[in-house]
């Protein structure tokens, strides 16, 4: 466990305090309550079923496969899965809310209690508390801007199935807030519950943020809704933290408070606040009977859950020997450990680990993709380790070769053998080259015999003088022996 | 000819369409004819004379073809909070005054692959709330019933009180209504035909605008036991789209009919006699008592404690539901829009103009008990005594096999009366609210009449599923009352 890192203030030090709701899109075919399609992108109102659009005598009826995805979840965080929950409604008027109610869970959430290790930078961990995790219906969007006197409404999204992951308050930093949120983003990436997608909305995020002195007990928390991005989540942290703490300093106090986060500006400012507070009046939907589960059914499912990250991450290092930051950034993703474990099949693990985190992630970064669309397969960039392994080419023009291959899409032996990049490991003909370099240059030769580093120099023209495809090693050898000879 | 078709109950008229004495047509014909003649009762919110045509003679096709289904001809009146597909459905009110649903609700479309027809869509109190049909904004619909030497006009009870007065006036062979506190079952009462309430999650809720959804349910409305059990066949199953629909077989609930009540155990239970209930209406029971004990029944005096926060536990619950499922209504989607520049003003205009003065009393009760630092002491107190109440009702059908009162504390009353006092018209529900908060199935038989010659109905009770018993049990009430009284001027 990493002690609290702590902010510094003009009069002392101060603890922050993080907890995060995340709502995580499920992956499912249908709506939480109906059958309608939850395909992103489709044009407005064209996935709306009878249901979604609350018309008089529609009944919800829960769609199976989104409660399967919540159990995994609830499973794959190490929870406690409630045999039985209930759904309430949470009422409220709003356009997009086509019922006047949200079908959420209040009282009874299907996931209880869990818990997410985060791996931090020091190298320190923190286990974070998961306080429960409920299933609910998302709302439709409303869209301000289709004309100057008039709101539309897409209930595309209305009735969408949500887990609302809702964490204990055991963050400590914005970093730790922002592995939290990648570490939930690759568990649930990796059971494939929610594609995580937060540029899509698939995954918002509501950040809790208080300060405290060390060891005094929680202040005043405010809630920034409706982040989406890490980056702004941590942002929003550190921005509130340093907000909260100028407001105490000055002897001013904390107001409890929902606010928005201005990703142009970098601040968060309270929501306009509504004339009077909401009572949602939450009760049982009475539409619905409880949600009941079979233990056997949840056995099963967690007896299908694949290697999460964790686990993952153990093995990498026992298995293939890499260090533990190595494997932890190959586990961060499904995709990148998926790919690095292609491309260790039967290679150098060591070489092909640091393949991917260097040189993969190097040019993906650079090209702002995903490991899914990289250009360059596990098998292909698997051929181009091979080359290096056969010794056809050098690791240097490996470099050049890997960047071809990305911008082209194309195979190494392809690029190599169309380039004339093949390493020239012949004895006969680099003998020649090297006759003709001491030939051409008999000073630095004579100067060997007193200074053997001149090598260097002689290994350089050669190189030079080959396009860098001699094989060095021979290069070297050949070199000793006639300048010693 | 005309007239006899409208005489006949709904069983006589079946058979007779099975044995070609007549055609769908001809028996339809003589209905929308009825319908027509019986306008100054405001029974109907929408004829649909055309539709019922067209379905007689796709009826008579099929029959033509060996295809009737079990209903097949039956010309039948929808109470209007059924969705019909391209007919209007305004539940009575006038925030749905233009609403076409572009769907069919699953009780009427299993009545239509039955092969029944559609007269119409029938009068109610708005969104099923209110026990004199006066909260319509159709006008209040009106009961064929007079007092002995005339008097003013009567009301037909509620919420149902088109679908029952069109059934007692002979304009429609049965029809159907839905009933959450006892709003298909008073109305019967009141207008002297036999209405039923079937165990909660018998028929499917799916398309019928939602009043209080762990009460609503449909029942049948007719003028006699076998009718209705002949309607309940047609419209009972399990529905994949209503959760709470219960997925058990439907029995042949006319074959359960004519087994006679010997040895059966008729509960009579002590709480259900309340203060300034009339005489006659103590005596109509006592003498169904008898009825049942003439016939072979075994009399059991039961209790069932909790009967008297019945009443007001489901005017917690009942407005709470109401509350929720009528936000819907709000001038965003569909229904009436009371435009303004400001979205709460809209809001606030279309509700203020679409809700009668009823709906708005139960949305704001329903509000207030479901409010933070309410639901304690209001809803969940409510739910907790629903499942007492529950309980004694089992309890007592440890020791008997149905249940025999009074389906209401009185007869018809006039047009206006009560309208000053809600409480005195929620009284009206007494007797049938504790079977509708436990969920099961009830029915009202017109047993007699009172000293002023209007009908008045017995109840009978049942365990859940149970719809066979109760019937049966109707039928020998049925039996031994001969009831035969009709109002005056209709069918003579």
């Amino acid at each position: 466990m990493t002690d609290a890192p702590l902010i510094q203030g003009r009069t002392g030090e101060w603890e922050v305090v993080i907890g995060l709701e995340v709502h995580a899109q499920v992956i499912a075919r249908a709506k939480l309550f109906s059958g309608a399609s939850t395909a992103f992108g489709a044009p407005p109102n064209s996935q709306v079923s009878l249901v979604d659009a609350a018309m008089p005598g529609m009944l919800p009826v829960i769609n199976e496969a989104c409660v399967e995805q919540a159990v995994r979840t609830g499973l794959a965080l190490g929870a406690e899965i409630n045999l039985t929950s209930v759904f309430d409604r949470k009422n409220y008027f709003y356009p997009d809310l086509p019922a006047g109610y949200q079908i959420s869970q209040y009282g009874q959430p299907i996931v209880g209690k869990g818990e997410i290790v985060l791996d931090l930078a020091d190298g320190g961990a923190r286990t974070v508390g998961i306080t429960r995790l409920h299933l609910e219906q998302d709302a439709g969007k409303s869209l301000h801007d289709r004309g100057p006197n008039a709101t539309h409404v897409d209930l595309n999204r209305s009735g969408i199935a949500l887990m609302e992951i809702v964490s204990e308050p055991d963050m400590r930093s914005a970093e730790e807030a922002g592995a939290y949120v990648r570490k939930l983003r690759s568990i649930l990436r990796t059971i494939g519950t929610c594609d995580g997608n937060m540029d899509e909305g698939s995954m918002r995020c509501d950040v809790n943020v208080s300060v405290r002195r060390p060891g005094a007990a929680l202040g005043t928390r405010t809630e920034t809704k409706n982040l989406n991005s890490i980056r702004f989540v941590m942002r929003a942290v550190e921005y509130e933290a340093r907000r909260q703490i100028e407001v105490l300093e000055d002897g001013g106090a904390v107001a409890q408070e929902t606010r928005l986060f201005d990703p142009d500006r970098g601040e968060t400012r309270p929501m306009r606040t509504k004339e009077e507070a909401h009572d949602y009046r939450y009760f049982p939907d009475p539409d619905l009977l409880p949600l009941t589960l079979d233990a056997e059914w949840v056995a099963k499912i967690k007896a299908s859950l694949p290697e999460l990250p964790d686990a993952r991450k153990a093995r990498f290092m026992a298995e293939y020997g890499l260090i533990a930051d190595d494997a932890g950034v190959l586990v961060a993703e499904r995709e990148s450990a998926d790919y690095f474990e292609a491309l260790a099949e039967g290679r150098d693990a060591k070489t092909a680990a640091n393949w991917v985190i260097h040189d993969l992630f190097g040019q993906l970064n650079r090209a702002g993709g995903e490991i899914a669309d990289s250009p360059v397969s596990a098998a292909a960039l698997g051929g181009l380790l091979d080359l290096i392994a056969g010794g056809a080419i050098s690791g240097r023009i490996a470099k050049d070769v890997f960047a071809e291959m990305f911008a082209s899409g194309r195979e190494a032996s392809a690029i190599v053998e169309e380039k004339g990049l093949r390493q020239v490991s012949d004895e006969g003909a680099i003998a020649a080259i090297v006759d003709q370099i001491i030939a051409d240059n008999p000073g630095q030769a004579a100067a060997y015999a007193t200074n053997p580093k001149v090598i260097g120099w002689f290994v350089g023209q050669v190189m030079k003088a080959t396009q860098g495809q001699a094989n060095p090693a021979v290069v070297n050898a050949v070199l000793r022996k006639k300048l010693e000879g | 000819m005309t007239a006899a078709l409208t005489e006949l109950t709904l069983g006589q008229a079946r058979d007779g369409l099975a044995k070609g004495e007549f055609s769908s047509r001809e028996l339809t014909e003589a209905h929308i004819a009825a319908v027509e003649g019986a306008r100054d009762l405001n029974a109907f919110i929408t004829e649909t004379p055309e539709r019922a045509l067209a379905m007689a003679d796709a009826s008579d096709a099929r029959r033509g073809n060996g295809e009737a289904g079990a209903m097949d001809g039956i010309p039948i009146a929808v109470k209007d909070l059924y969705c019909t597909d391209g007919v209007r459905t305004t539940a009575a009110s006038r925030i749905l005054e233009s609403f076409v649903p572009p769907y069919e609700s699953s009780v009427t479309a299993n009545l239509w692959r039955a092969g029944a027809v559609m007269l119409g869509k029938t009068n109610m109190d708005e969104f099923a709330m209110g026990s004199a049909n006066m909260f319509s904004f159709k006008g209040p619909a009106i009961n064929p019933w007079r007092r002995d030497g005339d008097g003013p006009p009567l009301v037909p009870g509620g919420s149902s009180g088109g679908s029952a007065a069109a059934v007692a006036a002979r304009v429609a062979l049965g029809a159907i209504g839905t009933d959450t506190g006892g709003s298909i079952r008073q109305p019967a009462s009141f207008c002297g035909v036999v209405g039923m309430k079937p165990t909660y999650g018998r028929c499917s809720r799916w398309g019928i605008v939602a009043f209080a959804s762990s009460l609503d349910q449909a029942g049948p409305l007719a003028r006699s036991v076998r009718d209705c059990a002949i309607m309940l066949g047609a419209m009972a199953g399990h529905d994949p789209r209503d959760s709470t629909s219960v997925d058990r077989p439907v029995p042949d609930y006319e074959a359960a009919l004519g087994g006679g009540v010997k040895g059966l155990r008729v509960g009579i239970p002590a709480e259900y006699r309340v203060d300034d209930m009339p005489e006659e209406i103590e005596r109509l029971w006592a003498q169904g008592v008898e009825w049942m004990k003439g016939q072979g029944a075994e009399a059991v005096d039961i209790s069932l404690p909790h009967t008297r926060y019945a009443l007001p536990a489901y005017y917690i619950v009942a407005p709470a539901e109401a509350s929720s499922n009528l936000a819907r209504y709000d001038g965003v989607k569909y229904g009436l829009r009371v435009p303004s520049d400001d979205l709460t003003e809209m809001y606030q205009k279309t509700r203020a103009a679409g809700f009668g003065p009823e709906v708005k009393r139960r949305v704001l009760i329903g509000t207030y008990v479901l409010s933070a630092g309410y639901y304690d002491a209001y809803y969940l107190k409510a739910q907790k005594l629903r499942t007492l109440i529950a309980a004694d009702f089992r309890a007592a059908f440890q020791r008997v096999d149905v249940i025999l009162t009074p389906t209401a504390p009185s007869a018809a009353f006039a047009v206006g009366e009560k309208m000053d006092d809600p409480i005195a018209m929620y009284l009206n529900d007494v007797f049938t609210v504790p079977a509708s908060m436990a969920g099961l199935p009830a029915i009202s038989i017109p047993a007699g009449l009172s000293a002023e010659g209007l009908p008045l109905g017995l109840h009978l009770i049942g365990r859940p599923f149970d719809e066979e018993t109760v019937l049966r049990a109707a039928q020998a009430v049925e039996e031994a009352a001969g009831f035969t009284a009709r109002p005056e001027g209709v069918g003579r």
